[in-house]
């Protein structure tokens, strides 16, 4: 019998990652259905030293999993979720979806048989069993997941999908002793995104992002003068910046950067991946210009125009003189 | 050396479609089908390190899917694949990404190549989970989300940068044979040539069943998933307002709604 709740809490370079805190939201839902208790984990060397961080309402008790290294290794985090199953026995195990979890948190539902959702944005709880719903064709439709015979469901959630506690609280503290595995990769370093000396997209009030619609390299000049014209800073997403069209400096999204203080962003010809909305969907005001109707991206936006992003920059070019 | 690249054919959603009637999937008259869009970067990666390598590497590409599948195996085998293998069986129909890694575990076993490559996620679903399930099926090392790649055929590991949030890259050792789940931008994938494309048309595509491979009854299609799909349905549109009229009247519109949001 499987009972509570396990959160694995994700960090980076000595820094507590945001959505560690929204899976502890994520958690009060399913609470209760799935045993009272919320665990949250750390996992690395130094682990305590996020423990402040993480005393906010609705966690039970943190534990910490010493670790060699400070940063994320995938057979460590395996054999380290693997140790705080066996002994917490969860009934849910709540990861971030992340470019981590991803290196490691198939691996684990397999070698566990656990029931496994990635990229999830709803829990929920249906005559005694889990429920998880993500996105499917594209982001166009969502799809509910359920896990017959599974007594342990592992979940991904989607960024920005849960808001982080704001009370904080006083949960109980332990560590858990563990002998890491022989790891079969090592991480060498990082390595920073190179400085341009372009503008930083993460400063920028108002972005004109242009996406896979604008077709060709010859086409992004006339969108650039068009953002100029409207007083916009020109961005996009990521076929662009990897067509070397724009510097990646410019591309918005999950890899790219966060239009931290935007209020105005207009996507044109942006289909709207969950990597591009994750760095624009918080913007107060989204116009989207897409040719297709169904564009996911038109679930984030507040004003949409359904028609082609040629079109619609001839009439722009046209009344803006 | 041989480099076994894992390829799926992705469906699209046409603009007007149907819900099927047990509510649990897309009527599939109304998809499009195409080679999975990361599945075009892996397989590059695959055919970059053959020809670096002068001769001695084979490329091997292989999907799990019906015979309507053979087409994204002779995209494969147009941009440079040596041999293309499908494997399907009916029961795989309810397969979630899990059981698909058992069917592609089962291939890697019988082929034993030095180098797996699969998609970083797919475009339709974007699981992003049957590469990484894949490593555990056969435990072998493994790194995810690998936007560069240094490996010379015959070495015991390769050298990758993962692409972290943010851009940021993390520079890791792996030790091989290893699965690398391969993202966007590694690389420039090729066109295919007219005369790969001719060529790839008469060439033949192996095939085999999950059951010839070895995966048994109680791993195979639903026995061998983690999640069974309830149900789909079309989301809330959320607030999007659509504005209606002629381009120039669209236009209009958007000319005045950015200068209200800018205050110009």
């Amino acid at each position: 019998m499987t009972q509570g709740i396990l959160v694995i809490a994700e960090h980076r370079q000595q820094a507590l990652r945001p959505v560690s805190l929204e899976l502890v939201t994520a958690a009060q839902g399913v609470r209760g259905a799935f045993g009272d208790k919320v665990t949250v984990a750390v996992i690395g060397k130094g682990a305590r030293s996020h423990e402040s961080a993480l005393s906010v309402a609705g966690v039970d008790e943190l534990v910490f999993v010493e670790t060699p290294d400070t940063e994320f290794e995938a057979d460590t985090w395996e054999a380290a979720v693997t140790a705080l199953a066996e002994e917490l026995k969860p009934a849910v195990v709540l990861v971030a979806h992340s470019v981590d979890s991803m290196a490691f948190a198939a691996g684990l539902a397999v070698k566990r048989g656990w029931g496994y959702a990635t990229d999830v944005f709803g829990l929920a709880e249906d005559g005694g069993a889990l429920v998880a719903t993500r996105g499917g064709y594209g982001q166009k439709l969502n799809v509910e997941l359920e896990f017959p015979g599974r007594e342990t469901v592992l979940a991904a959630v989607r960024g920005g999908s849960f808001k982080p506690p704001q009370q904080p609280g006083s949960p109980a503290a332990r560590d858990l002793a563990f002998a890491a595995p022989k790891a079969r990769t090592r991480s060498v370093a990082y390595i920073e995104p190179p400085s341009t000396g372009d503008i930083d997209m993460t400063t920028r009030e108002f972005i004109l992002s242009v996406g896979r619609g604008v077709g060709e390299q010859d086409n992004i000049e006339r969108f650039r003068e068009l953002a100029d014209a409207l007083g916009a800073s020109l961005g996009c997403s990521r076929p662009v910046a990897d067509s070397g069209w724009l510097p990646k400096s410019r591309q918005i999204g999950q890899s790219g950067k966060t239009a931290a203080s935007c209020k105005l962003y207009v996507a044109m010809g942006i289909s709207g991946a969950i990597q591009h909305l994750a760095g624009m969907k918080h913007v107060e005001t989204v116009v989207a210009v897409n040719t297709d109707p169904n564009a996911s991206i038109f679930t984030v936006a507040r004003y949409g125009v359904v028609g082609d992003m040629f079109e619609i920059a001839d009439e722009l070019e046209k009344q803006l003189g | 050396m041989k480099i076994l690249v894992a390829v799926k054919r992705v469906a699209a959603l046409e603009e007007d479609f149907e819900i099927r009637d047990d509510g649990r999937d897309v009527d599939p008259d109304f998809l499009n089908f195409d080679l999975n869009e990361w599945d075009d970067y892996s397989l590059e990666t695959a055919v970059q390190i053959k020809e670096a390598a002068g001769d001695g590497v084979e490329v091997v590409a292989v999907t799990v899917g019906p015979d309507d599948a053979d087409e994204v195996l002779r995209k494969c085998l147009a941009k440079g694949a040596d041999r293309a293998l499908r494997v399907w069986d009916d029961a795989l129909e309810e397969a979630d990404p899990i059981a698909i890694a058992r069917v592609l575990a089962a291939v890697a076993q019988k082929e034993k190549p030095d180098l797996l490559l699969a998609g970083t996620q797919s475009s339709d679903h974007g699981h992003a989970a049957t590469g990484i399930a894949l490593s555990a099926l056969l435990d072998w090392p493994h790194a995810a989300v690998v936007a560069a790649l240094d490996f010379k055929p015959g070495s015991a590991t390769a050298l990758v940068q993962r692409e972290l949030e943010g851009g940021l890259l993390q520079s890791v050792e792996v030790q091989t044979p290893a699965v690398l789940t391969i993202q966007l931008g590694i690389n420039t994938p090729r066109y295919a040539s007219l005369r790969g494309i001719k060529q790839a048309a008469s060439r033949p595509i192996e095939t085999a069943t999950p059951q010839e491979l070895g995966v048994a009854d109680d791993a195979l299609g639903a026995a061998g998933s983690h999640s069974r799909v309830r149900r789909m349905y079309v989301p809330e549109k959320g607030r999007a307002q659509m504005i209606e009229g002629s381009a120039a009247e669209k236009a209009a519109r958007l000319i005045q709604i950015i200068r209200e949001a800018t205050g110009a």
